[in-house]
Protein backbone atom coordinates (compact mmCIF):
# COMPACT_ATOMS: atom_id res chain seq x y z
CA UNK A 1 0.00 0.00 0.00
CA UNK A 2 1.49 3.34 -0.56
CA UNK A 3 1.16 6.53 0.67
CA UNK A 4 -0.95 8.26 -2.19
CA UNK A 5 -2.30 6.87 -5.26
CA UNK A 6 -4.00 8.77 -7.67
CA UNK A 7 -6.08 7.55 -10.75
CA UNK A 8 -7.63 9.34 -13.22
CA UNK A 9 -7.43 12.20 -12.09
CA UNK A 10 -9.04 15.52 -12.89
CA UNK A 11 -8.30 18.45 -11.34
CA UNK A 12 -9.55 22.14 -12.13
CA UNK A 13 -11.82 25.16 -10.75
CA UNK A 14 -15.96 24.95 -10.93
CA UNK A 15 -15.93 22.44 -13.36
CA UNK A 16 -13.11 23.88 -15.47
CA UNK A 17 -10.94 21.27 -16.19
CA UNK A 18 -6.62 22.17 -15.55
CA UNK A 19 -5.25 18.66 -15.88
CA UNK A 20 -6.90 14.94 -16.30
CA UNK A 21 -5.53 11.79 -16.69
CA UNK A 22 -3.25 12.55 -13.68
CA UNK A 23 -2.10 9.06 -12.07
CA UNK A 24 0.69 8.26 -9.85
CA UNK A 25 1.21 6.69 -6.48
CA UNK A 26 4.09 7.72 -3.92
CA UNK A 27 5.60 5.64 -1.25
CA UNK A 28 6.70 6.08 1.57
CA UNK A 29 10.31 7.69 1.72
CA UNK A 30 9.90 8.63 -2.17
CA UNK A 31 11.10 12.57 -3.70
CA UNK A 32 8.08 13.30 -5.90
CA UNK A 33 9.03 16.62 -8.33
CA UNK A 34 6.03 17.77 -9.70
CA UNK A 35 7.27 19.94 -13.08
CA UNK A 36 5.10 21.91 -15.95
CA UNK A 37 4.43 24.93 -17.17
CA UNK A 38 2.84 27.99 -15.64
CA UNK A 39 -0.78 27.67 -14.98
CA UNK A 40 -0.73 23.60 -16.16
CA UNK A 41 -2.51 23.05 -12.62
CA UNK A 42 0.25 22.07 -10.31
CA UNK A 43 -0.51 24.15 -7.54
CA UNK A 44 -3.90 23.01 -8.26
CA UNK A 45 -3.00 19.40 -8.52
CA UNK A 46 -1.83 19.81 -4.95
CA UNK A 47 -4.83 21.28 -3.71
CA UNK A 48 -6.39 18.51 -4.43
CA UNK A 49 -3.91 16.50 -2.72
CA UNK A 50 -4.45 18.31 0.40
CA UNK A 51 -8.16 18.15 0.16
CA UNK A 52 -8.03 21.65 0.22
CA UNK A 53 -10.50 21.24 -3.14
CA UNK A 54 -12.69 18.00 -4.32
CA UNK A 55 -11.02 16.25 -7.54
CA UNK A 56 -13.29 16.82 -10.57
CA UNK A 57 -13.35 12.71 -10.94
CA UNK A 58 -11.07 10.59 -10.70
CA UNK A 59 -10.01 9.46 -6.50
CA UNK A 60 -7.20 9.76 -4.25
CA UNK A 61 -6.34 7.15 -2.37
CA UNK A 62 -4.10 7.63 0.87
CA UNK A 63 -2.96 4.70 2.98
CA UNK A 64 0.06 3.01 4.35
CA UNK A 65 -1.14 4.59 7.79
CA UNK A 66 -1.36 8.26 6.46
CA UNK A 67 -4.01 9.99 7.98
CA UNK A 68 -5.24 13.25 6.77
CA UNK A 69 -3.86 15.61 9.32
CA UNK A 70 -0.24 13.92 8.85
CA UNK A 71 0.61 16.24 5.93
CA UNK A 72 3.05 19.41 5.86
CA UNK A 73 2.21 21.83 3.74
CA UNK A 74 4.25 24.90 2.32
CA UNK A 75 2.43 26.86 0.26
CA UNK A 76 3.68 28.52 -3.10
CA UNK A 77 2.47 31.81 -2.18
CA UNK A 78 1.16 32.75 1.40
CA UNK A 79 -0.92 35.58 1.38
CA UNK A 80 -0.36 36.77 4.73
CA UNK A 81 -1.04 40.69 4.83
CA UNK A 82 1.45 43.04 4.79
CA UNK A 83 1.19 44.25 8.69
CA UNK A 84 0.55 40.63 9.73
CA UNK A 85 2.22 40.73 13.67
CA UNK A 86 3.61 36.94 14.31
CA UNK A 87 6.68 36.05 15.60
CA UNK A 88 8.55 33.03 14.31
CA UNK A 89 7.99 31.21 16.99
CA UNK A 90 4.41 31.33 17.05
CA UNK A 91 4.21 30.21 13.36
CA UNK A 92 6.17 27.30 14.06
CA UNK A 93 4.47 26.53 17.09
CA UNK A 94 0.63 26.75 15.02
CA UNK A 95 2.12 23.73 12.95
CA UNK A 96 1.89 21.54 15.84
CA UNK A 97 -2.07 22.21 15.71
CA UNK A 98 -3.02 19.41 14.77
CA UNK A 99 -1.44 17.14 17.39
CA UNK A 100 -3.94 18.91 19.28
CA UNK A 101 -7.27 18.17 18.31
CA UNK A 102 -9.84 19.86 20.78
CA UNK A 103 -6.76 20.35 23.39
CA UNK A 104 -7.15 24.61 23.49
CA UNK A 105 -3.33 24.51 23.87
CA UNK A 106 0.41 23.36 23.04
CA UNK A 107 2.43 20.75 25.73
CA UNK A 108 5.80 21.10 26.23
CA UNK A 109 6.74 18.32 23.50
CA UNK A 110 4.95 20.41 21.03
CA UNK A 111 6.81 23.42 22.56
CA UNK A 112 10.13 21.54 22.18
CA UNK A 113 9.14 19.87 18.63
CA UNK A 114 8.69 23.70 17.30
CA UNK A 115 12.20 24.58 18.99
CA UNK A 116 13.92 21.57 17.52
CA UNK A 117 12.44 22.07 14.11
CA UNK A 118 13.65 25.73 14.45
CA UNK A 119 16.67 24.38 15.40
CA UNK A 120 16.91 22.26 12.30
CA UNK A 121 16.00 24.84 9.89
CA UNK A 122 18.66 27.30 11.53
CA UNK A 123 16.40 29.70 12.16
CA UNK A 124 16.45 29.61 16.16
CA UNK A 125 18.59 32.82 16.52
CA UNK A 126 15.38 34.42 14.49
CA UNK A 127 12.75 32.99 16.91
CA UNK A 128 11.52 35.93 18.71
CA UNK A 129 11.76 38.22 15.23
CA UNK A 130 8.86 39.35 13.57
CA UNK A 131 7.84 37.06 10.08
CA UNK A 132 7.19 39.90 7.52
CA UNK A 133 10.88 41.64 8.57
CA UNK A 134 12.46 38.09 7.38
CA UNK A 135 13.93 37.84 4.08
CA UNK A 136 12.38 35.43 1.33
CA UNK A 137 15.00 32.59 2.33
CA UNK A 138 14.36 32.54 6.09
CA UNK A 139 10.55 33.50 5.65
CA UNK A 140 10.80 29.82 3.94
CA UNK A 141 12.29 28.24 6.42
CA UNK A 142 10.30 29.51 9.36
CA UNK A 143 6.78 27.81 6.81
CA UNK A 144 9.11 24.78 5.98
CA UNK A 145 9.55 24.61 9.94
CA UNK A 146 5.82 24.42 10.58
CA UNK A 147 5.55 21.88 8.10
CA UNK A 148 7.86 20.02 9.85
CA UNK A 149 5.84 20.57 13.21
CA UNK A 150 2.44 19.33 10.98
CA UNK A 151 4.68 16.04 10.28
CA UNK A 152 7.56 14.01 10.08
CA UNK A 153 5.86 11.61 7.42
CA UNK A 154 4.82 13.63 3.98
CA UNK A 155 5.67 16.97 2.93
CA UNK A 156 4.06 19.12 0.21
CA UNK A 157 6.43 22.15 -0.73
CA UNK A 158 4.91 24.52 -3.40
CA UNK A 159 8.02 26.33 -5.16
CA UNK A 160 10.17 26.41 -2.08
CA UNK A 161 12.80 28.01 -3.79
CA UNK A 162 11.05 30.45 -5.99
CA UNK A 163 12.54 34.02 -5.39
CA UNK A 164 15.40 33.23 -3.57
CA UNK A 165 19.30 33.61 -4.59
CA UNK A 166 21.20 30.99 -6.27
CA UNK A 167 22.98 30.31 -2.74
CA UNK A 168 19.92 30.21 -0.64
CA UNK A 169 18.16 27.92 -3.32
CA UNK A 170 21.25 25.12 -2.59
CA UNK A 171 20.56 26.15 1.05
CA UNK A 172 17.01 25.09 0.90
CA UNK A 173 17.88 21.90 -1.72
CA UNK A 174 20.11 20.24 0.58
CA UNK A 175 17.91 20.92 3.62
CA UNK A 176 14.87 19.50 1.83
CA UNK A 177 17.56 16.65 0.89
CA UNK A 178 18.29 15.95 3.91
CA UNK A 179 14.83 15.89 5.52
CA UNK A 180 14.15 12.85 2.70
CA UNK A 181 17.00 10.98 3.87
CA UNK A 182 15.81 11.47 7.36
CA UNK A 183 12.26 9.75 6.32
CA UNK A 184 10.40 12.84 5.22
CA UNK A 185 8.39 11.60 2.28
CA UNK A 186 8.81 14.85 -0.11
CA UNK A 187 6.15 16.10 -3.32
CA UNK A 188 7.61 19.19 -4.42
CA UNK A 189 6.75 21.44 -7.25
CA UNK A 190 9.57 22.98 -9.00
CA UNK A 191 10.14 24.94 -12.24
CA UNK A 192 14.14 23.39 -12.19
CA UNK A 193 14.36 20.93 -14.06
CA UNK A 194 18.60 20.28 -13.19
CA UNK A 195 17.33 20.05 -9.24
CA UNK A 196 14.63 18.16 -10.19
CA UNK A 197 16.46 15.81 -11.89
CA UNK A 198 19.24 15.89 -9.62
CA UNK A 199 17.43 15.17 -6.33
CA UNK A 200 14.15 13.45 -7.12
CA UNK A 201 13.42 10.08 -7.10
CA UNK A 202 9.97 10.28 -9.20
CA UNK A 203 8.95 12.84 -11.58
CA UNK A 204 5.59 13.89 -12.67
CA UNK A 205 4.99 16.41 -15.31
CA UNK A 206 1.94 17.82 -15.86
CA UNK A 207 0.51 19.87 -18.87
CA UNK A 208 -0.01 18.47 -22.57
CA UNK A 209 0.92 15.34 -22.01
CA UNK A 210 1.34 13.88 -18.58
CA UNK A 211 4.35 11.66 -17.61
CA UNK A 212 4.89 9.77 -14.06
CA UNK A 213 7.93 8.13 -13.93
CA UNK A 214 10.87 7.23 -12.19
CA UNK A 215 13.87 9.61 -12.26
CA UNK A 216 15.76 7.13 -14.36
CA UNK A 217 12.89 6.84 -17.41
CA UNK A 218 12.30 9.98 -17.40
CA UNK A 219 16.00 11.14 -18.00
CA UNK A 220 15.87 8.61 -21.09
CA UNK A 221 12.71 9.82 -22.35
CA UNK A 222 14.18 13.02 -22.68
CA UNK A 223 17.25 12.41 -23.94
CA UNK A 224 15.34 10.53 -26.64
CA UNK A 225 13.47 13.66 -27.22
CA UNK A 226 15.67 15.39 -27.17
CA UNK A 227 17.66 13.87 -29.92
CA UNK B 1 -11.14 63.00 40.30
CA UNK B 2 -13.07 63.55 43.62
CA UNK B 3 -15.63 64.49 42.22
CA UNK B 4 -15.19 61.18 39.95
CA UNK B 5 -14.63 59.05 43.40
CA UNK B 6 -17.74 60.41 45.01
CA UNK B 7 -20.28 59.48 41.83
CA UNK B 8 -19.18 55.46 42.42
CA UNK B 9 -21.38 55.19 44.84
CA UNK B 10 -24.25 55.50 43.03
CA UNK B 11 -24.80 51.55 41.44
CA UNK B 12 -26.00 53.26 38.11
CA UNK B 13 -22.36 54.67 37.84
CA UNK B 14 -20.83 51.26 38.62
CA UNK B 15 -22.93 49.35 36.58
CA UNK B 16 -22.18 51.47 33.65
CA UNK B 17 -18.43 51.16 34.16
CA UNK B 18 -18.45 47.49 34.46
CA UNK B 19 -20.25 46.96 31.46
CA UNK B 20 -18.88 49.61 29.29
CA UNK B 21 -15.63 48.02 29.90
CA UNK B 22 -16.49 44.34 29.62
CA UNK B 23 -17.90 45.35 26.47
CA UNK B 24 -14.66 47.12 25.53
CA UNK B 25 -12.72 44.07 26.38
CA UNK B 26 -14.76 41.73 24.39
CA UNK B 27 -14.49 43.63 21.07
CA UNK B 28 -10.80 44.10 21.39
CA UNK B 29 -10.13 40.45 21.68
CA UNK B 30 -11.54 39.93 18.38
CA UNK B 31 -10.53 42.64 17.07
CA UNK B 32 -7.29 41.24 16.42
CA UNK B 33 -8.67 39.06 14.20
CA UNK B 34 -11.13 41.03 12.67
CA UNK B 35 -8.88 43.45 11.09
CA UNK B 36 -6.16 40.85 10.27
CA UNK B 37 -8.69 38.88 8.37
CA UNK B 38 -10.41 41.61 6.43
CA UNK B 39 -13.65 41.15 8.31
CA UNK B 40 -13.66 44.46 10.08
CA UNK B 41 -16.39 45.39 7.04
CA UNK B 42 -18.40 42.63 8.17
CA UNK B 43 -18.70 44.58 12.05
CA UNK B 44 -19.84 47.58 10.36
CA UNK B 45 -22.30 46.04 8.29
CA UNK B 46 -23.98 43.39 11.46
CA UNK B 47 -24.72 46.89 13.78
CA UNK B 48 -26.10 48.42 10.53
CA UNK B 49 -28.52 45.15 10.61
CA UNK B 50 -28.73 45.27 14.58
CA UNK B 51 -30.48 48.59 14.03
CA UNK B 52 -32.84 47.51 11.77
CA UNK B 53 -33.82 44.61 14.35
CA UNK B 54 -33.86 47.38 16.86
CA UNK B 55 -36.45 49.08 15.07
CA UNK B 56 -38.37 45.84 14.37
CA UNK B 57 -38.12 45.35 18.43
CA UNK B 58 -39.33 48.49 19.33
CA UNK B 59 -42.09 48.62 16.57
CA UNK B 60 -43.06 45.88 18.03
CA UNK B 61 -42.95 47.01 21.48
CA UNK B 62 -41.14 44.49 22.98
CA UNK B 63 -40.03 44.40 26.62
CA UNK B 64 -36.87 42.44 26.61
CA UNK B 65 -35.94 43.83 22.70
CA UNK B 66 -32.11 41.48 23.48
CA UNK B 67 -34.30 38.54 22.63
CA UNK B 68 -35.15 39.66 19.23
CA UNK B 69 -32.31 41.73 18.20
CA UNK B 70 -29.68 38.82 19.06
CA UNK B 71 -30.47 36.22 16.92
CA UNK B 72 -31.88 38.06 14.30
CA UNK B 73 -27.75 39.72 14.42
CA UNK B 74 -26.64 36.20 14.61
CA UNK B 75 -28.31 34.88 11.89
CA UNK B 76 -27.13 37.83 9.31
CA UNK B 77 -23.76 37.55 10.70
CA UNK B 78 -23.93 34.06 9.29
CA UNK B 79 -25.42 34.81 6.06
CA UNK B 80 -22.89 37.90 5.47
CA UNK B 81 -19.74 35.23 5.97
CA UNK B 82 -21.21 32.57 3.49
CA UNK B 83 -22.46 35.21 0.99
CA UNK B 84 -18.69 37.05 1.02
CA UNK B 85 -16.99 33.06 0.57
CA UNK B 86 -19.09 32.63 -2.45
CA UNK B 87 -17.08 33.86 -4.61
CA UNK B 88 -19.74 34.33 -7.22
CA UNK B 89 -21.57 37.19 -5.47
CA UNK B 90 -19.36 39.91 -4.80
CA UNK B 91 -19.18 40.13 -0.63
CA UNK B 92 -18.55 43.31 0.27
CA UNK B 93 -21.46 44.54 -1.75
CA UNK B 94 -23.68 42.12 -0.82
CA UNK B 95 -22.71 43.43 2.60
CA UNK B 96 -23.53 46.95 1.91
CA UNK B 97 -26.75 46.07 0.42
CA UNK B 98 -27.59 44.21 3.91
CA UNK B 99 -26.48 47.27 5.78
CA UNK B 100 -27.85 50.24 4.06
CA UNK B 101 -31.25 48.37 3.66
CA UNK B 102 -31.35 47.48 7.23
CA UNK B 103 -30.50 50.73 8.16
CA UNK B 104 -33.11 52.78 5.34
CA UNK B 105 -35.79 50.27 6.46
CA UNK B 106 -35.38 50.19 10.39
CA UNK B 107 -35.72 54.13 10.24
CA UNK B 108 -38.88 53.91 7.78
CA UNK B 109 -40.32 51.38 10.21
CA UNK B 110 -39.82 53.49 13.43
CA UNK B 111 -41.08 56.70 11.46
CA UNK B 112 -44.36 54.71 9.98
CA UNK B 113 -45.47 52.56 13.18
CA UNK B 114 -43.58 53.68 15.74
CA UNK B 115 -45.34 54.74 19.01
CA UNK B 116 -42.90 56.34 20.95
CA UNK B 117 -43.60 60.91 21.23
CA UNK B 118 -39.43 61.11 21.13
CA UNK B 119 -38.62 59.50 17.49
CA UNK B 120 -35.40 61.46 16.79
CA UNK B 121 -34.31 61.09 20.26
CA UNK B 122 -34.63 57.11 20.19
CA UNK B 123 -32.85 57.00 16.39
CA UNK B 124 -30.02 59.23 17.75
CA UNK B 125 -29.59 56.96 20.86
CA UNK B 126 -29.44 53.82 18.87
CA UNK B 127 -26.85 54.88 16.30
CA UNK B 128 -24.85 56.91 18.34
CA UNK B 129 -25.42 55.47 22.18
CA UNK B 130 -27.37 56.98 24.80
CA UNK B 131 -26.49 60.84 25.81
CA UNK B 132 -26.13 60.79 29.31
CA UNK B 133 -25.16 57.87 31.47
CA UNK B 134 -26.48 54.49 30.71
CA UNK B 135 -29.23 53.34 32.90
CA UNK B 136 -29.19 49.89 33.08
CA UNK B 137 -31.12 47.33 35.39
CA UNK B 138 -29.47 44.66 37.72
CA UNK B 139 -30.59 41.85 35.25
CA UNK B 140 -29.28 43.78 32.63
CA UNK B 141 -25.56 44.13 33.83
CA UNK B 142 -25.68 40.12 34.86
CA UNK B 143 -26.50 39.55 31.36
CA UNK B 144 -23.73 41.35 29.97
CA UNK B 145 -21.09 40.24 32.36
CA UNK B 146 -22.39 36.51 31.73
CA UNK B 147 -21.80 37.07 27.98
CA UNK B 148 -18.53 38.55 28.40
CA UNK B 149 -16.91 35.80 30.44
CA UNK B 150 -18.45 33.48 27.79
CA UNK B 151 -16.95 35.51 25.17
CA UNK B 152 -13.31 35.57 27.24
CA UNK B 153 -13.16 31.87 27.92
CA UNK B 154 -14.28 30.74 24.47
CA UNK B 155 -11.54 33.13 22.75
CA UNK B 156 -8.41 31.84 25.83
CA UNK B 157 -9.78 28.35 24.56
CA UNK B 158 -9.18 28.90 21.17
CA UNK B 159 -6.57 31.43 21.08
CA UNK B 160 -4.09 28.97 19.14
CA UNK B 161 -6.65 27.95 16.48
CA UNK B 162 -8.06 31.38 15.95
CA UNK B 163 -3.96 32.47 15.59
CA UNK B 164 -3.67 29.55 12.81
CA UNK B 165 -6.98 30.35 11.13
CA UNK B 166 -6.10 33.99 10.97
CA UNK B 167 -2.24 33.67 9.97
CA UNK B 168 -3.13 30.83 7.06
CA UNK B 169 -6.14 29.53 6.62
CA UNK B 170 -4.95 27.13 4.25
CA UNK B 171 -2.65 25.35 5.73
CA UNK B 172 -4.98 25.06 8.93
CA UNK B 173 -7.40 23.40 6.60
CA UNK B 174 -4.42 21.28 4.89
CA UNK B 175 -3.26 19.90 8.57
CA UNK B 176 -7.40 19.59 9.58
CA UNK B 177 -8.49 22.27 11.42
CA UNK B 178 -12.25 23.12 10.58
CA UNK B 179 -10.96 26.73 9.58
CA UNK B 180 -15.14 26.69 8.14
CA UNK B 181 -16.06 26.16 11.67
CA UNK B 182 -13.91 29.10 13.23
CA UNK B 183 -14.93 31.99 10.78
CA UNK B 184 -18.33 30.75 12.11
CA UNK B 185 -17.64 30.76 15.92
CA UNK B 186 -15.92 34.52 15.02
CA UNK B 187 -19.25 35.63 13.04
CA UNK B 188 -21.13 34.64 16.00
CA UNK B 189 -19.04 36.45 18.67
CA UNK B 190 -19.07 39.57 16.65
CA UNK B 191 -22.32 39.34 16.11
CA UNK B 192 -23.26 39.09 20.03
CA UNK B 193 -21.06 41.35 20.63
CA UNK B 194 -21.99 44.15 18.98
CA UNK B 195 -25.74 43.64 20.01
CA UNK B 196 -24.59 44.41 23.69
CA UNK B 197 -22.32 47.20 22.34
CA UNK B 198 -24.94 48.56 21.08
CA UNK B 199 -26.54 50.11 24.39
CA UNK B 200 -23.01 51.45 25.48
CA UNK B 201 -22.48 53.38 21.85
CA UNK B 202 -25.00 53.07 20.09
CA UNK B 203 -24.61 50.97 16.76
CA UNK B 204 -22.89 53.38 14.01
CA UNK B 205 -19.99 53.45 16.66
CA UNK B 206 -19.74 49.75 17.82
CA UNK B 207 -16.96 49.10 15.25
CA UNK B 208 -14.55 51.92 16.63
CA UNK B 209 -14.55 49.34 19.74
CA UNK B 210 -13.01 46.21 17.51
CA UNK B 211 -11.19 48.21 14.94
CA UNK B 212 -9.23 50.80 17.43
CA UNK B 213 -7.07 48.52 19.76
CA UNK B 214 -6.47 46.36 17.39
CA UNK B 215 -4.80 49.45 15.03
CA UNK B 216 -3.18 50.62 17.84
CA UNK B 217 -1.61 47.39 19.44
CA UNK B 218 -0.56 46.91 15.85
CA UNK B 219 1.63 50.22 15.74
CA UNK B 220 4.20 49.24 18.54
CA UNK B 221 3.90 45.25 19.10
CA UNK B 222 4.75 42.82 16.51
CA UNK B 223 3.39 39.42 17.70
CA UNK B 224 0.77 38.09 17.86
CA UNK B 225 0.12 37.55 21.66
CA UNK B 226 1.98 40.85 22.57
CA UNK B 227 -0.64 42.77 19.80
CA UNK B 228 -3.59 41.07 21.46
CA UNK B 229 -2.67 41.80 25.41
CA UNK B 230 -2.03 45.14 24.05
CA UNK B 231 -5.23 45.88 22.90
CA UNK B 232 -7.19 44.21 25.21
CA UNK B 233 -5.37 46.80 27.65
CA UNK B 234 -6.04 49.77 25.86
CA UNK B 235 -9.78 49.19 25.11
CA UNK B 236 -10.11 48.91 28.73
CA UNK B 237 -8.24 51.83 30.02
CA UNK B 238 -10.06 53.90 26.86
CA UNK B 239 -13.31 52.42 28.13
CA UNK B 240 -12.50 54.02 31.58
CA UNK B 241 -11.29 56.91 30.92
CA UNK B 242 -14.06 57.89 28.08
CA UNK B 243 -16.51 56.41 30.65
CA UNK B 244 -15.00 58.33 33.73
CA UNK B 245 -15.04 61.92 31.72
CA UNK B 246 -18.17 61.21 30.00
CA UNK B 247 -19.75 61.29 33.67
CA UNK B 248 -17.61 64.23 34.78
CA UNK B 249 -18.26 66.00 31.95
CA UNK B 250 -21.58 65.23 30.79
CA UNK B 251 -20.53 64.27 27.37
CA UNK B 252 -22.63 61.32 25.36
CA UNK B 253 -21.19 57.84 26.45
CA UNK B 254 -20.66 56.44 23.16
CA UNK B 255 -18.51 59.46 21.87
CA UNK B 256 -16.58 60.18 24.59
CA UNK B 257 -15.08 56.18 24.91
CA UNK B 258 -14.41 56.37 20.97
CA UNK B 259 -12.76 60.08 21.34
CA UNK B 260 -10.54 58.15 24.30
CA UNK B 261 -9.80 55.36 21.64
CA UNK B 262 -8.77 57.96 19.22
CA UNK B 263 -6.45 59.76 20.94
CA UNK B 264 -4.90 56.35 21.94
CA UNK B 265 -4.56 55.76 18.86
CA UNK B 266 -2.85 58.75 17.83
CA UNK B 267 -0.50 58.28 21.22
CA UNK B 268 0.28 54.71 19.71
CA UNK B 269 1.33 56.22 16.24
CA UNK B 270 3.75 58.71 17.25
CA UNK B 271 5.10 55.77 20.07
CA UNK B 272 5.07 53.38 17.25
CA UNK B 273 7.47 55.91 15.56
CA UNK B 274 10.24 56.30 18.56
CA UNK B 275 10.06 52.33 19.63
CA UNK B 276 9.13 49.70 17.91
CA UNK B 277 9.36 46.11 20.31
N1 LIG C 1 -8.99 30.16 -7.72
C1 LIG C 1 -9.06 29.88 -9.04
N2 LIG C 1 -10.25 29.91 -9.69
C2 LIG C 1 -10.33 29.61 -11.01
N3 LIG C 1 -9.28 29.27 -11.78
C3 LIG C 1 -8.07 29.22 -11.20
C4 LIG C 1 -7.89 29.53 -9.78
N4 LIG C 1 -6.58 29.40 -9.49
C5 LIG C 1 -5.97 29.04 -10.64
N5 LIG C 1 -6.85 28.93 -11.67
C6 LIG C 1 -6.54 28.53 -13.04
O1 LIG C 1 -6.12 27.18 -13.05
C7 LIG C 1 -5.01 27.01 -13.90
C8 LIG C 1 -3.89 26.31 -13.17
O2 LIG C 1 -3.43 27.09 -12.10
P1 LIG C 1 -2.31 26.59 -11.11
O3 LIG C 1 -2.15 27.63 -10.06
O4 LIG C 1 -2.63 25.22 -10.66
O5 LIG C 1 -1.02 26.56 -12.05
P2 LIG C 1 0.48 26.20 -11.68
O6 LIG C 1 0.83 25.02 -12.49
O7 LIG C 1 0.65 26.08 -10.21
O8 LIG C 1 1.24 27.47 -12.22
P3 LIG C 1 2.55 28.20 -11.65
O9 LIG C 1 3.72 27.46 -12.20
O10 LIG C 1 2.46 29.57 -12.21
O11 LIG C 1 2.49 28.18 -10.17
C9 LIG C 1 -4.62 28.38 -14.44
O12 LIG C 1 -5.06 28.48 -15.76
C10 LIG C 1 -5.38 29.34 -13.57
O13 LIG C 1 -5.83 30.42 -14.34
MG1 LIG D 1 1.63 27.10 -8.73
Amino acid sequence: MSYIEAKNLSVGYDGEVVGKDISFTVNKGDYLCIIGDNGSGKTTLMKTILGLKKPLSGEIIMGDGLKKNEIGYLPQQTVIQKDFPASVKEIVLSGCLSKCGMRPFYKKEEKALALENMKRMGIEALQDKCYRELSGGQQQRVLLARALCATEKLLLLDEPVSGLDPNVTAEMYKLIEQLNKDGVTIIMISHDIESAVKYASHILHIGENIFFAEKAQYVEKMNINLN
Amino acid sequence: MEKFFSYLEYPIVRYALIVGILISLCASLLGVTLVLKRFSFIGDGLSHVAFGAMAIASVLNLTDKMYLVLPLTVVCAVLILWTGQNAKIKGDAAIAMISVSALALGYLLMNVFGTSANLAGDVCSTLFGSTSIITLKLSEVMLCIVISVIVIVVFILFYNKLFSVTFDENFAKASGTNSQGYNLLIAIIIAVIIVLGMNLVGSLLISALVIFPALSAMRLFKSFRRVTVFSAIFAVTCAFLGIAVSIIAGTPVGSTIVAADIAGFLICCLAGHFYAG
